[in-house]
Parts: C-alpha cells; sequence; structure tokens
C-alpha cells in the first residue's frame, strides 16, 4: 500500500476556474501592495542601521521596565520585543531590543552599548547579552541597493535562461509566477510585521529559486507534449502536462515542507523569520507554478508550428535539445 | 539495456567513498580539532609537549583530518567592517615631500624669493612664494621630483600634480599616484590588523579586504568587538617629532605648523611640537621590551632601519641639547634631551613603563602603525554560548527533517523510497565532504540550506520514479521504464537545477557573511543531489534489478 498524494490518473482542468485562481492571485498582489504600502516592511537593521542586543534572563522579560530603564538614555526610538522559542529552558527569558542608529555615529559606540547593558542590568542584574550587533547608516544603505540588485540579477538571469531553453513566453509567465511570489511574501511580512533583514533577502532568492524550479519541470513537460500532440488544442495540453506532473509537484513541495516545519519548530528563533519566509514562499510557488505561470503563457500563446524557422521569438530554441 | 559500464560503477563508488571519508571527521569535531590544533602548534613553535602530542594522537594521521569551518554565529565571536581612511596617506605623503620641496625651492631663491608653507586643503601642499613672477621656475622644479607612478593602470604617469595660483605653488598626488598609494595602504592595513590579530594568538581568525577600502574583520572565539577594536587599536602611530616648548593647557595657540599634543602620564602637561616628523613608526624595524642597564626600569627599545637611522642621525645630530618628543596616538610618551648624535639607527623609549607596559608598546610598535584611521561601520558580537544553542537547534531540526523525509519518501515509493534515502544519506554526507575539502564556513543559514536540501534533493529521484511509473502505463516492461524514465526526467532535472544554481550563484555573487554560507550549502547541495539522483540511485536499482529480474516493478 503506497502513500499517494495524488491519484494515479488525474485529469483536473486547471483552467476551469481560471477567472477565480488567476482572479484571487491579483487580488492578493494587490492587497500585498496595499498592506505593504500603509503598514511597512519591519526593517532590520541591516537595511536600516542600527543595533540590537538579544537580552537573556532568567527571570520574565518585562517590556516596560526594560523601556523604562533604557528611556533616560535618550536614544531615539527603541524597540523591544519578547522572543519565545519552544528550545528555551523554563527560565530562559530572552528579549530583542533594537536602538534605531545614532545621529552622526557610523556604527553605535561601545559606550552606548555598555550604556545600555549597565541601564539594563538595574532591572535584572544577572542579564546576559547574548549577541550585540550593530550596523551602520552607510552600510546599511549600500545593503538595500546590493539586495535590489541581488533579486533583479535574479530575475533577468532567469527570464534570459527560460528563454534560450524554451520560447520567450515561457520567460515571461515564469517571471510573472516570481513577481508574484515576491509580492505575496512582501505582502505577508508586512502584514505580521516580521522582521525584514539580509537573510529574508536570502529567503526571497531561495524561493525565486524554488518556485522557478517547480515552473520550469511542468513547462519542461509542456514542452515535450506540445511537439507530441501537434493538434491539441494549447490549453488542452497544459493541462495535460500539469496532471501528468501534478504528482512529482506535490511530492517535492510535501517533503520541501516537511523539512521546513522541522526548522521552522526546532531550528531556533534566530533563522525564524528566513525560514518562514522560505516556508510561505513554497507554498506560494507551488500554487503561481500550477495557476499562474501557465495562465500568462497561455494568454500569451505560443507558436506551434515548429517546421517552420523560428521567427519574431528571436534567440528561442536553439539550445533546447541540449541534455545534461 | 539496463546496464552501467563497470568503471562507471567504480567511479560513482570512488566518489562517494572519498566524499564520505571528507565528511567523517566531522563526526569527532573536537577530538579532530584538538588534533588539529596540536599539529599547528608543534609547526609553528618546533616543541613537542605531552599536552599537545596527546592531543596530536587523538586521531590517526592517515585519516583526513579536513574540518568544515563553523561561521561566527555558530561559534561565537566578534565581526568588525572597518573603513580606512586612505586619504590620510596624502597628508603624510604631503608632509615628508616637504623637506625635498623646500631644498629644491632654496636652490632657486634668486628667482622665486623667499618660500613659506602655508595652511592648504588636506592632502594638498601649498608653498607661498615672494616673487610670483618666477613660479613657472618654481613649477618646473618641483616638477622634477616627481617620479613616474609604480602600478599597473598608471603606466607613465607621474606622482605628482604640480600647479601655480598667484603667488602660491599647490602640490598633490596625482590621481594614478593616489589610486597606487590607496592600494598600498589598505594592502600594508590588512597585514597589520592580521598581525595584531595573529599576536594575541586566536584561532582562525578572517580578515580580508572588501572592495575599495573595507576591511572586514572575524575573529572566533573572542568576547566581544570591543575587545577586537582594542586589539586592533583605532591608530598606533608613532612619530618622532621635534619639540618647539612647553604649555599649560591644550588651548595654547600653536604656531603655523605646529600643534599641542598632551603628555601621556603627566596630568596638565603639554608639548607645543612641529607637526611634521623627523622620522615615523613605518620606519621601525623591531621593538623588544627590556631594562635600563642604569637604572633598571622597564624600557623600550627600538630599532629603525636605513632611512629612518639617516634621517634620525641627521636630526639628532644637528640639535644636540634640544628636546624632542616621542608621540604615540596623539599623546606624548616621553620628550627626552638628545644628549648625543643617535647615528646607529637604534635607541630606547624610556618613561613610566612597568614590565606589562613595556611589552605591550614593544609590540604594538613591531606590529607597525597603522598607515591611516580606520572607523568601524559594523560591529557584531555573538556569544558562543548562543551559537551553540544554534547549532543544537540546527541539529535537531535536521534529524527531524531528515527523519520525516525518508518516511514520507519510503511510503510512497516503497523499495524504490529507500533506494533514495540511502541516497539522501550519501547527499548530505557529500555536502560535508565537500565543504570540508573547499575549506568552506557552515553558517547558520548554511544549516537552514542543508535541511531545506534535504527536502529538494528528493526531487530528482521523485521526477525519476514519477516518470518512471509513467512509462510503466506503457507497458514496456520494467527494465525499459526504468531506462526511459531516467532518460526523460534528464531534461527537466537538469533545467530545474541550473535555475536553482544560477541563483546560488547570485547569492553567493552578492551576499556576505552568514548569507553567503547558505549560498554554498545550497550551491554544493545542488551538485551532489543531482549526482546522487542521477548516478547513485541509478547505480543501487540497476545493480538491484540485475540481481532479482524481477517481471514487474512497483514504483
Amino acid at each position: 500500500m503506497r502513500l499517494r498524494l495524488v491519484p494515479q490518473d488525474t485529469n483536473i482542468d486547471f483552467f476551469k476556474y481560471a477567472r477565480v485562481t488567476f482572479g484571487a492571485s491579483v487580488v492578493a498582489m494587490v492587497l500585498s501592495i496595499g498592506i505593504w504600502l500603509a503598514m511597512g516592511l519591519n526593517f532590520g537593521i541591516d537595511f536600516l542601521g542600527g543595533t540590537t542586543i538579544r537580552t537573556e534572563a532568567s527571570q520574565p522579560v518585562d517590556v516596560g521596565a526594560y523601556r523604562d530603564a533604557l528611556t533616560p538614555l535618550n536614544l531615539g526610538d527603541i524597540s523591544i520585543t519578547e522572543v519565545f522559542d519552544p528550545t528555551f529552558d523554563d527560565d530562559q527569558h530572552v528579549a530583542m531590543i533594537r536602538i534605531q542608529a545614532q545621529e552622526g555615529q557610523e556604527s553605535v559606540t561601545p559606550e552606548t552599548v555598555a550604556a545600555v547593558q549597565d541601564a539594563l542590568r538595574t532591572v535584572y542584574p544577572e542579564m546576559t547579552f547574548p549577541s550585540v550587533e550593530s550596523v551602520g547608516p552607510k552600510v546599511s544603505g549600500e545593503l538595500i541597493i546590493t539586495a535590489l540588485i541581488a533579486v533583479g540579477a535574479s530575475l533577468v538571469a532567469l527570464l534570459i535562461y527560460i528563454w534560450l531553453r524554451f520560447e520567450w513566453q515561457f520567460s515571461i509567465g515564469a517571471v510573472a509566477a516570481l513577481i508574484h511570489d515576491i509580492v505575496l511574501t512582501i505582502g505577508v511580512f508586512s502584514l505580521l510585521q516580521i522582521r525584514f533583514d539580509l537573510a529574508t533577502i536570502a529567503a526571497l532568492l531561495t524561493i525565486i529559486g524554488y518556485s522557478i524550479n517547480d515552473t520550469v519541470v511542468i513547462f519542461d513537460r509542456l514542452r515535450e507534449n506540445l511537439i507530441k500532440y501537434k493538434q491539441r488544442d494549447l490549453r488542452e495540453v497544459m493541462n495535460l502536462s500539469a496532471n501528468e506532473t501534478l504528482s512529482r509537484t506535490l511530492m517535492t513541495s510535501g517533503t520541501t515542507l516537511l523539512a521546513l516545519i522541522a526548522l521552522l519548530v526546532l531550528g531556533g528563533d534566530v533563522i525564524r523569520g528566513f525560514v518562514f519566509a522560505i516556508f510561505w514562499g513554497v507554498i506560494v510557488g507551488t500554487y503561481s507554478s500550477i495557476y499562474v505561470a501557465k495562465n500568462v503563457v497561455l494568454m500569451i500563446g505560443v507558436k506551434r508550428d515548429w517546421s517552420k524557422p523560428s521567427s519574431g521569438g528571436g534567440g528561442g530554441t536553439q539550445f533546447a535539445n541540449i541534455d545534461a | 539495456m539496463l546496464q552501467i559500464p563497470l568503471w562507471n560503477r567504480i567511479l560513482i563508488v570512488l566518489v562517494v567513498l572519498s566524499g564520505l571519508s571528507f565528511a567523517m571527521p566531522n563526526l569527532f569535531y573536537e577530538r579532530v580539532e584538538r588534533h588539529n590544533d596540536a599539529a599547528a602548534e608543534i609547526e609553528a613553535t618546533g616543541v613537542t609537549t605531552d599536552e599537545n602530542a596527546a592531543a596530536l594522537a587523538e586521531w590517526p594521521e592517515v585519516l583526513p583530518s579536513t574540518l568544515v569551518n563553523l561561521g561566527l554565529d555558530l561559534r561565537g565571536g566578534a565581526h568588525l567592517l572597518a573603513e580606512v581612511a586612505v586619504e590620510d596617506v596624502y597628508e603624510t605623503r604631503m608632509d615628508s615631500l616637504w623637506p625635498e620641496v623646500r631644498d629644491a625651492l632654496r636652490d632657486l631663491r634668486e628667482t622665486i624669493g623667499t618660500i613659506r608653507r602655508i595652511d592648504a586643503p588636506p592632502g594638498e601642499l601649498h608653498v607661498r612664494v615672494s616673487q610670483p613672477e618666477g613660479l613657472s621656475e618654481a613649477v618646473a622644479a618641483v616638477r622634477a621630483l616627481a617620479q613616474p607612478v609604480v602600478s599597473l593602470t598608471g603606466v607613465g604617469a607621474s606622482t605628482l600634480d604640480v600647479r601655480g595660483q598667484g603667488d602660491t605653488l599647490i602640490v598633490a598626488l596625482s590621481e594614478a599616484e593616489r589610486s597606487a598609494t590607496d592600494d598600498r595602504t589598505m594592502q600594508q592595513s590588512v597585514e597589520i590588523v592580521r598581525r595584531r590579530v595573529d599576536e594575541a594568538g586566536t584561532r582562525e581568525p578572517t580578515i580580508q579586504r572588501q572592495g575599495a577600502d573595507r576591511i572586514l574583520i572575524q575573529v572566533p572565539g573572542i568576547g566581544s568587538a570591543q575587545e577586537l577594536k582594542d586589539l586592533i587599536g583605532t591608530t598606533a602611530r608613532l612619530t618622532f617629532q621635534p619639540v618647539v616648548g612647553r604649555a599649560d593647557s591644550a588651548d595654547e595657540a600653536p604656531g603655523p605648523r605646529e600643534e599641542v599634543l598632551p603628555s601621556l602620564d603627566e596630568e596638565g602637561v603639554f608639548y607645543i611640537l612641529e607637526q611634521t616628523p623627523v622620522v615615523t613608526g613605518d620606519d621601525l624595524v623591531d621593538s623588544q621590551p627590556s631594562f635600563d642597564q642604569q637604572s633598571g626600569q622597564p624600557v623600550v627599545t627600538f630599532r629603525f632601519n636605513s632611512t629612518g637611522a639617516r634621517a634620525f642621525g641627521q636630526y639628532t645630530s644637528a640639535n644636540v641639547g634640544a628636546p624632542f618628543a616621542i608621540v604615540l596616538d596623539g599623546e606624548v610618551i616621553s620628550a627626552p634631551v638628545i644628549r648625543q648624535a643617535i647615528t646607529g639607527g637604534s635607541g630606547q623609549i624610556s618613561g613610566n613603563f612597568t614590565v606589562e607596559s613595556s611589552t605591550e608598546l614593544a609590540v604594538l610598535l613591531r606590529a607597525g602603525a597603522l598607515p591611516a584611521e580606520m572607523t568601524f561601520l559594523e560591529e557584531r558580537t555573538i556569544d558562543p554560548e548562543l551559537g551553540a544553542d544554534s547549532i543544537a537547534a540546527g541539529e535537531l531540526a535536521a534529524l527531524v527533517a531528515f527523519a520525516a523525509v525518508l518516511v514520507f519518501m519510503i511510503l510512497s515509493y516503497g523499495l524504490f523510497g529507500v533506494f533514495a534515502s540511502v541516497a539522501l544519506i550519501l547527499n548530505v554526507g557529500l555536502i560535508f565532504g565537500v565543504l570540508s575539502l573547499i575549506g568552506a564556513t557552515l553558517t547558520l543559514p548554511g544549516i537552514a540550506g542543508i535541511v531545506l536540501t534535504i527536502g529538494m534533493a528528493v526531487d530528482a529521484n521523485v521526477l525519476v520514479f514519477e516518470r518512471i511509473r509513467e512509462e510503466m502505463k506503457n507497458a514496456k516492461g520494467p527494465a525499459r521504464a526504468i531506462e526511459l524514465g531516467y532518460e526523460r526526467a534528464l531534461s527537466a532535472i537538469i533545467d530545474a537545477n541550473i535555475t536553482t544554481f544560477i541563483i546560488a550563484v547570485i547569492l553567493f555573487t552578492l551576499g556576505s557573511g552568514p548569507v553567503r554560507g547558505f549560498s554554498v550549502t545550497l550551491g554544493i547541495g545542488i551538485l551532489t543531489s543531482v549526482f546522487t539522483a542521477i548516478y547513485v540511485t541509478r547505480l543501487f536499482i540497476v545493480t538491484w534489478f540485475d540481481r532479482r529480474r524481477p517481471k514487474t516493478i512497483e514504483v
């Protein structure tokens, strides 16, 4: 008896509710952008500059007392958040304190950090500070630019790769799906106000990598079927390809999500935001390869007659037969 | 039909075995680390003590002993990103050029009259002449002092930009010389930081030049970024400057090209010094803690190179009886009177030293002065305990992920799932083997990358297995189905993994620190998982098929 996520032969019409699914994606994207504009991202010090101090004490975190202790230091905006994690001991109480970048200082001076630590020790004398990180505004500005370049470069590189291996319509579809995934991830990070830092950018790129992986597998089958069934309707061939690869799509998402759930629950709080981003991305990425990428390709249409030399599509398919 | 040539099989087994043998030391991390430390110590000191011999014996010499480096977020330690004020050096260069310019212009006294160095913007040397009509000759004379730039890109360019403006002669470093100078400054700074960190004897520090004017310093095991900064010392600059007089407060107005500096250990004592040093710490070749032969007090001895010795000799012989100041980081250590010309190029510094402080100063002097000031743009301190917690959490998560994926695969694909599971275990072993072999650094996101790879690595197998299932429907017999399954799934596997690999490369190029660690494990994970899926599981399946010759297979 085998575990089957999908029945042996499926014949799902993925376009039956195309208006609903595609519409839902568009609405979700618009909502995400709206939430992002309204609530903003909770940028970490990588992008804003400033200092984060991790505190650990055996007594419960008292955000009010911590704040009262720090107010006299006049450090501007201070955020204090308690950190929970199933791997903590019972008497392990952790908080993250973020101090904004100080006027006219490249990175927060050791004196400031020492003052903060002394002030906090007035609350709990034996408090420890397992990590202190400080990023100057100069570096954080550059990091934002690097992050944007990284995301942009990935999209362009994949656009070109898919174009060379498939057709330009496929690369538009794939990149549309990727943008969908990125926007929804930014939306969820804005909504839940999860800290958005350099690791989140790495997670975004991983999502791009995962989602394109999924999309490419379906496209690969589509390419094969388009040659096999020259007379059949594009929509029909797309459905066939998606159905044939559905079992694989869900298996891979399943194993990846299993691994990610283990990380999410047991991997510690330090990388939780990072793992959550990838977790979310695998879900929307799987969805977008089935419901977004193909729809976009269907909307643009694909050249079906392969007997004539390629025209208009440019450098299209000349690399399509390279295997291994 | 279903065959793998013998040499191919041997090759696959060899690759897997060698990968695993490189991964294996990581299972005994602490023991191998002690062995490696002991080996390095014996190598460095040449002395074998009982202690390090015992540590050395903990791990057999014949086995591989390469380990995955643990990143700062896992090991704990301090991270600094420093920016070097490369322009500082232009100023120093102008100061050292001044005596040459002065001598050259003095020879032209008849045409340009008297000369005076006046205050100038940073990095420029301004000289006012009393007869402006002779300025063009002065410009020509100073230009003659310039030399061709020594660098790859600046061939043919001259080191100096010299022009006249009104009654003022303006000298600055040329563009080509500036970039050549910047390069030297950075090399020197990196070298000095490295020496200072090494003097402290910490293990495996990372000191890298980053971009045009930055240095990345990562030292595992150090208590805090502050400690590291103290160790590096923002500017330990030693100079020997002529003393003009004494002052009672720092507010006293110095004359042109003079400065007021406080005494290091005498409260309320200030010295007025000439700004241009006679010799700087750059010319020091050695410095040792020692004791004064007469008083028995701790002193620091020093020795100059030939340039320094000549300059120092000339100055001291011309100024016997006058005081000069030994200045460290803008504070006067001592201001002795020159009793006789010091021509041998060596001398001693006496002050209120203890044995410790004289040793410290000697180390500082020996390590050399930083050529320019450093500002710290980024500081991170991670407690080793937090790192250990992260490792423990990552290990637990990886094990659970592993178990879950194995169960899932076996439930879904039966015997083929078992093959894939064994391949997955080998895959993680191979990842560690490659990481150890190339000396990559494992970070916390890197562990996440491995866990993610555990989830994604089965993808290639899934693609093949699903394809075999499909081919089975066409009922061409199991052998043919397996063969076609591998053949037809290949293009999807290649495309899917190349796209992810492109992402890993972009992350590696643009990322830094932990993110880069993640991209390395992701990229290596892709390579090893494609290898295990295409070759290793295939080898399992083919071998199994050859033995059993089943009439039907269930995938």
